[in-house]
């Protein structure tokens, strides 16, 4: 049972009000009919399940109805940080072994390591 | 014992101590006897007061067990309790169990009792040939007799039994959200509690005893010079006192998950009766589960100790140390007369030094240390206890209770007994192999537990957000605990932004202690293997023996051991036994124990019973039914109803012919006959309804649907189709023009919040750019379908709107009133008779149907339900998306390409997939109808279709039937289904083979079966 | 004007109407007992809106029509003097507007005047939705057994909303003063709801208002 900040609302809420969405940051090819069938496979049907740092997409179904973004870690479950639909996670897997100062999580931090 | 005892009443009872009223007495009922205890007795105290010894039989080997531990752990007194069928509850520890009066109990395992118990031949006289796997190698052959053997070896292991008549208690949930859970009201748990709430956090003290103050309740020793129970008492009421603090006592902490969510068992009312008292006239609620939100955690759970194992340790009178000293402070109960303790530690001590302050005689104590030295021991020493030392317990004898204890100097490195054995006579053996700290709850977490040296145990592993202290965290001096217990609470506190404030201590007595030695398994003078049997894990009887064959068997790691022997998968959890167990699997496998293995566990910490798990969620609350504005009509009516996701729609509408009630067939055929030669009426509320608005609402349209929107007039409506960027069909509806810039979609009736979340998903990622807004209008508006060639005659009776067919075209929308109320009328069709779709606001929908029915009698109006809808809407080769598509489906599959705009400007959702190689594929399923060759025949909805059925088996299978019904219009039966290459098959013969054998023929045909032209909807 | 569709759905005639409780009074009754500590009361037949648009494009309007401005902060809920009419919000760009039945078209007309142009949207769904008031000294642990939202006064002062889980449906949950709590449940779950309220409170006994 996570407990999600949603971006939106500005407050952390229980899982129960939201959906997972998949993996995040999955752009529509801008020209679909460009595309060759295995790059039209691979937007459709392929994503990323790493064992760490994830990117993920929610929404707050029950609550206001916002789509956003989440930094999750995958084996810890921790959520790193929530941020709004359009902007870029400040916590990568690349970016993970630097100091926590650096993510803008700091009312985020009561979840288990 | 003598026989004679059990006619004395609470002969085991102490004159004085305790924390139990002698002033009343209660009684209560165990395996059919008649006993007597006080208030403040657990059934276990109570029980042992009277000098009940056996308690359950084993379940494997069926041995007589008696009561072993005072709290959560124990692992042999699980009782069944209930008096009535209704009121039974199983897998209830007696040691948790208050008592109060009429209490009935019986014991969980012995068939047919447990005094005299057949199974118990078994373990007499088959006890070496059961060893661990004796059920999978003994049993699981032949495969097909498992179900009888199992049948036979569950009534004798007996695991308690479910009550058959329906519960009368009520049970819920609570949702709790708090700063800080403090999980344990003991020394350390109420030292942080107390630091935390002068903070001003929200606290929730949760605690599983009676009372709270955990071993404090019962401690021989004191803070500030006085009882600690007093301080106990001076925390609880400070702490009552703050608002900002909700104790529960009674309350497991049972689960730890994820982001601190911890779930708490509160049995509310199990100590005051079978069933939940009637206060004011209102029926309290029996058991709660608390569903905790916290943003730190203390864990104060405390420690188990850590029986020995040695020979013959589950005889009864057998007990913890610490069980012994409990029942003495605690309850005012000696659990026997003569004692020998066995210990490895000083603290062992306390229990010797308490049952001689009781007046009872301590026959000896037996220490593994060659010289023990400390204040306890001193203590002993002066009142004149003898102590022999360097030695243990290695075997308990008697049967149905302790008569001896044989002792012996044993050598803890070599394993071996080494030098002469006594026997001294007794009745009772206490035993100490030290304490493992409770880590259950911080292992739920996934954090692996860490072995310290020093304590000889596990602590928890590392957990944001928690902090362990006092016994759960190895710190057992009573001074040290209660310091780190505010430690805790000041970090807590500081965590979550609050600072604590200081909190003054008790002073507890600087007790000496020496230390304790690493003792687990003790030597026998045989081998354990051939030696007698030394339990391990007394619920699920694991004995040393078997963990030693596990090893030799190849078994290394410490989870394989425990899956081989069962070790821990008892309702206990092996609380007491597991780290016994590893220490035993380390020394066979000359390892030590953090290289075998951690133990991890699940929740439940302690079972819960099922009422707390489901709270409300049961019977007519179980799932939200959903009702229509008409709900009260259909069911006036007598309808039947069908669960559409979680709406009620009427499915059918039986009548009463000749003082005879209709079948679903009958009904169907009336109302179907009813729609196509007179008028019926649907409730098609369900349906969902999207209230789009903005400049840019009719581009959405276009992206979203595969059909083309660009030149839908206001005052139109359109069909559309809906797919996933996969190209798969995942929707349908009928959308309409309200205004240049406003659009009501209508959605499948399951898939109206999936619909809307979809466009919301769209508008949100992809095309923020675009200008439109949605709005879920699903409950405003009641939906009215009449339909059939006296539908317009009906509807212009009671309504202003101008009928006439060559205004009021096919696919156009009007508004204006019906029955005096403002309606938008929709002339669209799904059952191919002229249709009138009124929608009027939900709360006058009961007034419209109504009136409607008043005007329609002489037009032989007649309510139809889904049923009916479904043979109508397949007649003329309507689909039903999720019926005639299974997320497989393409447009182009389902024949319906004069709905996809090939050359809209935006390549729409679904529009790139549909030129994939595998959606372009010539043998992809297509929809066609099927007409049986026998038109009596009406083929089985999901039958699969074959070409050849004198096919070997397993035949080629080509496709299956997706909706099939008698049509009583056609007089025959007709089917959808999906066949590969079907559109090229037209008039080819397919073969349905069923299961009884038959095979049933049909001919490949057109989806639309009635007025192919569709010249009826148009009347 | 927003070229959008405007459909006063209401009728002053003496048609009767049923509230979406109407079915649940006659299924389950409406307790009245003694001795209780929960008061439940249905608010039916109230004028709603479902307003969406920017902030700052619906601000000014709603101000002067409404003589209330629209609370900016999440999960604000404001309410005009005599408590009749209120805004609450739902989402960043979502409010949802509730006054006396029959004033939802009138104020949907003179907003949709006043803001002319703007991208907006307003949505009726008075016939969709029903207010139900809770009190009484239970009120607030009856609220815990059936939302998962955390209810404190710490949490929760008044003046504000919610979105949240209802048991196994959803609700609006609001507080308009320290007494009293509000739920907007959609029509189609509000027997589910009722029969849960029942239920929930009935160890403190419940005495329901029609």
């Amino acid at each position: 049972m996570f407990y999600i900040y949603c971006p939106y609302c500005g407050e952390h809420r229980e899982e129960e009000e939201f959906h997972p969405k998949g993996q995040a940051h999955i752009e529509r090819p801008k020209e679909p009919e460009a595309c060759s069938d295995e790059e039209w496979g691979n937007y459709l049907f392929f994503r990323d399940n790493p064992r760490g740092v994830h990117h993920e997409m929610w929404v707050h179904a029950v609550g206001c109805r916002k789509f956003f973004n989440m930094t999750r870690h995958t084996v810890s479950y921790e959520i790193l940080e929530t941020y709004k639909m359009g902007e870029q996670p400040s916590i990568t897997a690349d970016s993970q072994n630097q100091p926590r100062e650096a993510a803008a999580v700091s009312d985020q931090e009561e979840v288990r390591a | 014992m003598s026989q004679s005892k059990q006619h004395q009443q609470q002969a085991y009872r102490l004159n004085t101590g305790g924390r139990i009223d002698r002033s009343r007495t209660l009684s209560f009922t165990f395996n059919g006897k008649r006993y007597q205890g006080h208030p403040g007795d657990t059934l276990a105290s109570a029980l042992l007061a009277n000098g009940v010894d056996i308690v359950n039989r084993s379940f494997k080997y069926s041995r007589p067990r008696g009561i072993v531990a005072a709290g959560a752990e124990e692992p042999n007194a699980i009782v069944q309790l209930g008096s009535t069928e209704a009121a039974q509850v199983p897998n209830v520890r007696a040691t948790q169990q208050a008592l109060f009066n009429g209490l009935t109990a019986c014991s969980t395992n012995g068939w047919p009792n447990v005094q005299r118990d057949l199974m118990g031949l078994v373990g007499k006289l088959g006890g070496q040939f059961m060893p661990p796997g004796f059920y999978y190698k003994t049993f699981m052959a032949p495969a097909s007799m498992w179900l009888t053997y199992e049948k036979y070896i569950r009534k004798a292991a007996g695991l308690g039994r479910s009550p058959m008549e329906a519960d009368p208690d009520s049970y819920d949930h609570l949702n709790q959200h708090c700063d800080v859970l403090v999980v344990g009201a003991g020394a350390a748990g109420l030292a942080a509690a107390l630091a935390v709430a002068r903070g001003g956090a929200r606290v929730i003290v949760a605690d599983e005893q009676e009372e709270m103050g955990g071993s404090l309740l019962a401690s021989r020793e004191t803070l500030d010079g006085k009882p600690a129970d007093q301080w106990v008492a001076q925390v609880l009421e400070e702490l009552a006192d703050c608002e900002n603090v909700t104790l529960l006592p009674r309350t497991t902490a049972n689960g730890y998950h994820d982001h601190n969510f911890v779930t708490l068992h509160e049995r509310r009312t199990e100590h005051l009766g079978e069933t939940a008292p009637v206060v004011n006239g209102y029926r309290q609620v029996r058991s709660r589960m608390h569903r905790v939100r916290a943003g730190q955690v203390i864990l104060a759970t405390g420690a188990h100790e850590r029986p020995l194992v040695y020979a013959g340790n589950d005889v009864p009178g057998n007990l913890l140390a610490g069980a012994v000293s409990t029942y003495i402070r605690r309850y005012g109960v000696a659990p026997g007369r003569k004692l020998v303790l066995s210990t490895s530690n000083d603290y062992g001590y306390r229990a010797a030094l308490d049952w001689k302050e009781a007046g009872c005689e301590v026959v000896a104590i037996v220490d593994a240390r060659e010289a023990p030295a400390g204040d306890w021991v001193d203590a002993a020493r002066a009142q004149g206890i003898k102590i022999i030392t360097g030695s243990a317990v290695i075997e308990a004898k008697g049967s149905n209770r302790v008569s001896a204890a044989r002792v012996a100097k044993i050598d803890i490195d070599a394993f071996k007994v080494s030098g002469p054995i006594q026997e001294l006579a007794c009745d009772t053996i206490a035993s100490s192999g030290g304490y493992s700290p409770v880590i259950h709850l911080a292992s739920h977490t996934g954090a692996r537990p860490t072995w310290r040296d020093d304590i000889i145990g596990f602590v928890p592993g590392l957990v944001k957000g928690v902090q362990a202290c006092g016994g759960a965290n190895g710190t057992y001096a009573l001074g040290d605990v209660l310091a780190e217990g505010v430690e805790a609470g000041i970090r807590a506190s500081a965590a979550i932004g609050h600072a604590a404030q200081p909190v003054s201590l008790p002073s507890a007595e600087r007790l000496q202690q020496g230390p304790a030695v690493a003792l687990f398994q003790v030597p026998h003078e045989k081998p354990t293997l051939r030696g007698p049997k030394q339990f391990v894990d007394l619920q699920n009887d694991v004995t040393a023996a078997g963990i030693e064959l596990a090893t030799r068997e190849g078994f290394e790691s410490i989870e394989h051991i425990k899956r081989y022997t069962a070790m821990g998968f008892g309702t206990d959890q092996g609380k007491l036994g597991n780290i016994n167990g590893m220490a035993i699997a380390a020394r066979c496998l000359g390892r030590s124990i953090p290289e075998v293995g951690t133990t991890v566990f699940r929740p439940n910490y302690t079972p819960v019973t099922f009422g707390a798990i489901v709270g409300r969620h049961s019977r007519d609350l179980f799932d939200p039914e959903r009702y229509t504005a008409l709900h009260q009509w259909h069911v006036e009516r007598g309808a039947e109803f069908e669960d559409v996701g979680q709406w009620k729609r009427p499915w059918y509408y039986p009548q009463k012919v000749n003082g005879k009630t209709e079948t679903l067939h009958e009904a169907v055929a009336r109302e179907c006959l009813a729609v196509r030669k007179k008028v019926g009426i649907l409730d098609a509320s369900t349906l969902g309804k999207i209230d789009i608005q903005g400049p840019d609402a009719r581009e959405f349209l276009a992206r979203i649907y595969t059909n083309k929107w660009e030149k839908l007039a206001v005052g139109k409506c359109r069909y559309g189709l809906m797919c996933k960027d996969d190209g798969m069909v995942t929707d349908d509806g009928v959308t309409s023009c309200l205004a240049e810039n406003h659009f009501l979609m209508t959605t499948t009736t399951g898939g109206a919040a999936a619909i809307l979340e979809w466009l919301e998903l769209w508008h949100q990622t992809e095309w923020p750019e675009l200008d439109v807004y949605f709005t879920s209008v699903t409950d405003h508006w009641a939906t009215m379908t009449i339909t059939g060639p006296e539908a317009r005659k009906l509807l212009a009776e009671i309504s202003d709107i101008d009928l006439d067919r060559d205004s009021f075209k096919f696919m156009d929308w009007r508004s204006g009133t019906v029955a005096g109320v403002p309606a938008r009328v929709y002339r669209i069709s799904f059952t191919g008779e002229l249709t009138f779709e009124i929608n009027v606001q939900a709360n006058y929908a009961m007034h419209v149907w109504q009136t409607l029915f008043k005007h329609g009698e002489k037009y032989g109006l007649t309510p139809y339900g889904t049923e009916t809808m479904h043979v109508l809407r397949a007649e003329k080769g309507f689909i039903i998306v999720g019926q005639e598509t299974d997320g497989s489906v393409t447009p182009e599959d389902l024949g319906m390409q004069w709905c996809v705009g090939y050359d809209k400007p935006y390549s729409w959702i679904g529009k790139r997939a549909l030129t994939r190689s595998d959606t372009k594929r010539e043998n992809r399923k297509q929809l066609v109808g099927l007409r049986p060759k026998d038109p009596k025949v009406v083929l089985e909805e999901g039958a699969q279709i074959v070409l050849d059925p004198k096919h070997a088996i397993p035949m080629p299978m080509v496709g299956h039937v997706t909706s099939s019904y008698y049509s009583p219009i056609l007089d025959s039966g007709f089917a959808l289904a999906v066949v590969k290459g079907g559109h090229k098959k037209m008039g080819e013969t397919v073969y349905l083979p069923m299961a009884d054998g038959q095979t049933h023929e049909a001919e490949i045909v057109s989806t639309i079966f009635y007025d192919p032209k569709g010249e009826r909807q148009n009347v | 004007m927003s070229n959008a569709a405007t459909f006063d759905t209401r009728t002053d005639t003496a048609i009767p109407v049923e509230s979406p409780l109407a079915y649940s009074y006659r299924h389950s009754g409406a307790p009245r007992g003694s001795g209780y500590r929960l008061k439940l009361r249905e608010r039916a037949m109230l004028g709603h809106l479902i307003l969406r648009g920017g902030a700052i494009v619906l601000d000014e309007a709603v101000r002067d029509v409404l003589g209330i401005s629209l609370p900016g902060q999440p999960q604000g809920l404001v309410q005009d003097a005599s408590g009749e009419r209120s805004i609450q919000w739902l989402s960043p760009d979502e409010w949802l507007v509730i006054v006396p039945g029959g004033e939802e078209f009138p104020l949907e007309t003179q907003l949709r005047e006043r803001l002319g142009d703007a991208h907006f949207a307003i949505s009726d769904v008075s016939g969709g939705q029903t207010l139900l008031e809770i009190s009484g000294e239970a009120a607030r642990e009856l609220l815990m057994k059936t939302v998962i939202y955390d209810v404190h006064p710490s949490n929760f002062p008044v003046g504000k909303g919610v979105t949240t889980v209802f048991a196994k449906a959803t609700t609006i949950l609001r507080r308009p003063s320290e007494e009293r709590w509000e739920l907007v449940v959609r029509r189609s779950f509000a027997d589910y709801c009722y029969r849960w309220l029942l239920d929930a409170g009935s160890e403190y006994g419940v005495n329901v208002e029609q």
